[in-house]
C-alpha cells in the first residue's frame, strides 16, 4: 500500500515533465527547417558532428572550436543555404546519440562520419554521397602494391580481429595471408616493424593514420562501398533538397575540392557523381 | 560445440600443433638455459652470480606480453626480422628461463650446507661436489615446483595469440570473433589446453614417484 502511494507520488510529480518534455520535442521536431531558416532574422542550422574523429571532427583543445572535413563542408552548406557561414552551429554527437538527437529535433541534420545504409534509411533520409568511404589499404610510399588485385600469396595483409574488414580482404584477395591483431595501432605498429605488406580497414581510419605518420599512403581506391551521407529527419524534405542543391553547387564551384584537399592533401579529389 | 569442431577443426589442429611445437621447444631451451642461470646464481664466482641474478630479476619481474611485443615489435626494427610465432617462442623462453633459474636455486640451497661441506673437506673441488653431491639430491628437490613451471609454460603459449602467432589461442580469438559463439569456441580451446596440459602433470608425478622410489 504504501509502495504504491509512493509510486503514484513519484508519477504525478513527473507526468507534467514528461508532457512538457513530450510536447516541445515533438513540436521542435515537426518544423519545417527550411521554414525557420527563411523565417527566422537569424537563420541557425544545428549540425551534429563528430568530436573525436581525427581528420573528420576533432575538438581543438588551444582554440576551443571542432575542426575537421565534415565541419568545413557543412560551413560551405550553410553558407549556400543561408549566405553565411557563420549560422552553422555544431553539436557533438556520438554513433549513439546522433539517431535520437536529429529525432528530437536538436539537431537539423547529422555529418558525422555516417555510412548510408538500408537499416538507417528507416529512421532518415540520407543526402547524395558527401565522402567516398570505404575499405582500403595502407601501405609504406615505395610499396609496390596499388591496389587490391596486387595482393598474393606472397603478401601479407594485416587486419583487426574479428572486423569485418578481416572478412572483406578474405573475399577481395582470396590467395593472400591475413594475420589478425588486436587494434588499429597494433596493427599499424606490425605494419612498420615489418610483420606485414598492408593494413587494411576503412579509408577514413587510415587517412587519420596517415595524418601522424608520414611516409604511408593509401593503395588505390576503395574497394568497399560504404559512402557517408548527411542524415536528414523524415518529414523534412524540404532542407533535404536545400542541402543536396547546396551540395551540388559546392562541389561544382570547386569549394569542395578546396575543402577535401585541404584535409587529405595526399588524395586525388573524387568524382562524386 | 559440434559445428565449431566441423566447421574449424582443421585451423583448431593447426592452433594445437603450433601451441604444441611453441611450448615443446621453448620448455627443452629454457630448461637448459634455466638450470645453468641456476647454477650460475649460486656460484661463488661473484661476476658469473651477479650477471645471473640480474637477468633473473630483469625477466622474472616484467611482464610475459611486453617481453613477446618487444621481440615482435621492435626487435625486427633494430636487427631481423622475426614472425609473430618466432617471437612467441623467444619472448617464452627468456620468461621461463627466469623461473626455472628461481626454482634450481631454491632446489640447490635446499640441500643441507652440510653436504657441500662435507665433500669439499673429501678433497672434492667445488664443481665436482657440485656435479657429483648436490645436484642429484637439488633434483629431487626441484621435480614438482619444475613440473609447475612446464604447465605455466604451456598456459603461458596463449600469449601468442596477441602478436599473430597461430597458435591455438589465436585461432580460438578468429572463431569466436566470427561465430559469436564464445562460450563454446573457448571451452574447446580450454579443452585443447588440457590434453597437453594434463599428461604433462601426469609424466611430472610419475617422475616424482619413481625418484622418491630411490630414497
Amino acid at each position: 500500500m504504501k509502495q504504491s502511494k509512493k509510486q503514484n507520488l513519484l508519477f504525478l510529480l513527473l507526468f507534467p515533465l514528461m508532457l512538457l518534455a513530450a510536447c516541445t520535442s515533438s513540436t521542435v521536431a515537426n518544423q519545417d527547417i527550411t521554414e525557420r531558416l527563411s523565417q527566422s532574422s537569424a537563420p541557425i542550422v544545428n549540425w551534429g558532428v563528430k568530436a573525436d574523429t581525427n581528420l573528420f571532427g576533432l575538438y581543438n583543445i588551444e582554440k576551443g572550436e571542432i575542426e575537421g572535413f565534415d565541419i568545413d563542408i557543412a560551413k560551405a552548406l550553410t553558407e549556400e543555404i543561408t549566405g553565411d557561414a557563420e549560422n552553422a552551429e555544431f553539436i557533438e554527437v556520438t554513433s549513439k546519440t546522433r539517431i535520437p538527437l536529429i529525432k528530437n529535433g536538436n539537431i537539423d541534420a547529422i555529418i558525422a562520419t555516417m555510412t548510408i545504409s538500408e537499416e538507417r534509411m528507416k529512421q532518415v533520409n540520407f543526402s547524395d554521397v558527401y565522402f567516398a568511404a570505404g575499405q582500403s589499404l595502407l601501405v609504406p610510399n615505395d610499396s609496390t602494391i596499388q591496389s587490391v588485385e596486387d595482393l598474393d600469396t606472397d603478401t601479407t595483409v594485416l587486419a583487426v580481429k574479428g572486423s569485418t574488414s578481416a572478412q572483406n580482404i578474405r573475399e577481395h584477395a582470396p590467395e593472400t595471408n591475413v594475420l589478425e591483431l588486436e587494434n588499429y595501432s597494433e596493427a599499424f605498429t606490425a605494419l612498420q616493424s615489418g610483420q606485414g605488406d598492408a593494413v587494411t580497414t576503412d579509408n577514413a581510419i587510415l587517412l587519420g593514420i596517415i595524418a601522424d605518420n608520414p611516409g604511408y599512403r593509401l593503395a588505390g581506391a576503395p574497394f568497399t562501398d560504404e559512402p557517408y551521407g548527411i542524415a536528414i529527419n523524415h518529414g523534412q524534405e524540404n532542407f533535404l533538397d536545400a542541402v543536396n542543391e547546396a551540395l551540388d553547387t559546392i562541389i561544382e564551384n570547386g569549394t569542395y575540392a578546396e575543402i577535401f584537399s585541404k584535409w587529405f592533401p595526399e588524395e586525388e579529389v573524387p568524382d562524386l557523381d | 560445440m559440434i559445428e565449431i569442431l566441423t566447421n574449424y577443426g582443421d585451423i583448431l589442429l593447426e592452433g594445437f600443433i603450433n601451441t604444441l611445437i611453441a611450448s615443446l621447444i621453448a620448455l627443452v631451451i629454457s630448461l637448459i638455459i634455466g638450470t645453468l642461470l641456476g647454477i650460475f646464481q649460486v656460484s661463488t664466482n661473484r661476476l658469473l652470480a651477479g650477471l645471473a641474478n640480474f637477468y633473473v630479476q630483469l625477466f622474472l619481474n616484467i611482464p610475459l606480453l611486453i617481453i613477446v611485443l618487444f621481440f615482435y615489435v621492435v626487435f625486427p626494427m633494430l636487427f631481423v626480422g622475426v614472425n609473430g610465432f618466432t617471437a612467441g617462442i623467444i619472448g617464452l623462453t627468456i620468461y621461463t628461463s627466469a623461473f626455472i633459474a628461481e626454482t634450481v636455486r631454491a632446489g640447490i640451497l635446499g640441500v643441507p650446507k652440510g653436504q657441500m661441506e662435507a665433500g669439499l673437506s673429501t678433497g672434492l673441488t667445488y664443481s665436482e661436489t657440485m656435479r657429483y653431491i648436490i645436484l642429484p639430491q637439488a633434483i629431487k628437490i626441484v621435480i614438482p615446483p619444475l613440473g609447475n613451471q612446464f604447465i605455466n609454460l604451456v598456459k603461458n603459449s596463449s600469449v601468442l595469440a596477441m602478436v599473430a602467432g597461430l597458435d591455438l589461442m589465436y585461432y580460438g580469438d578468429l572463431i569466436a570473433s566470427e561465430t559469436f559463439n564464445t562460450f563454446d569456441t573457448y571451452i574447446i580451446v580450454a579443452l585443447f589446453y588440457l590434453i597437453i596440459t594434463l599428461p604433462l602433470t601426469y609424466t611430472m608425478q610419475y617422475v616424482e614417484r619413481r625418484l622418491a622410489a630411490n630414497d
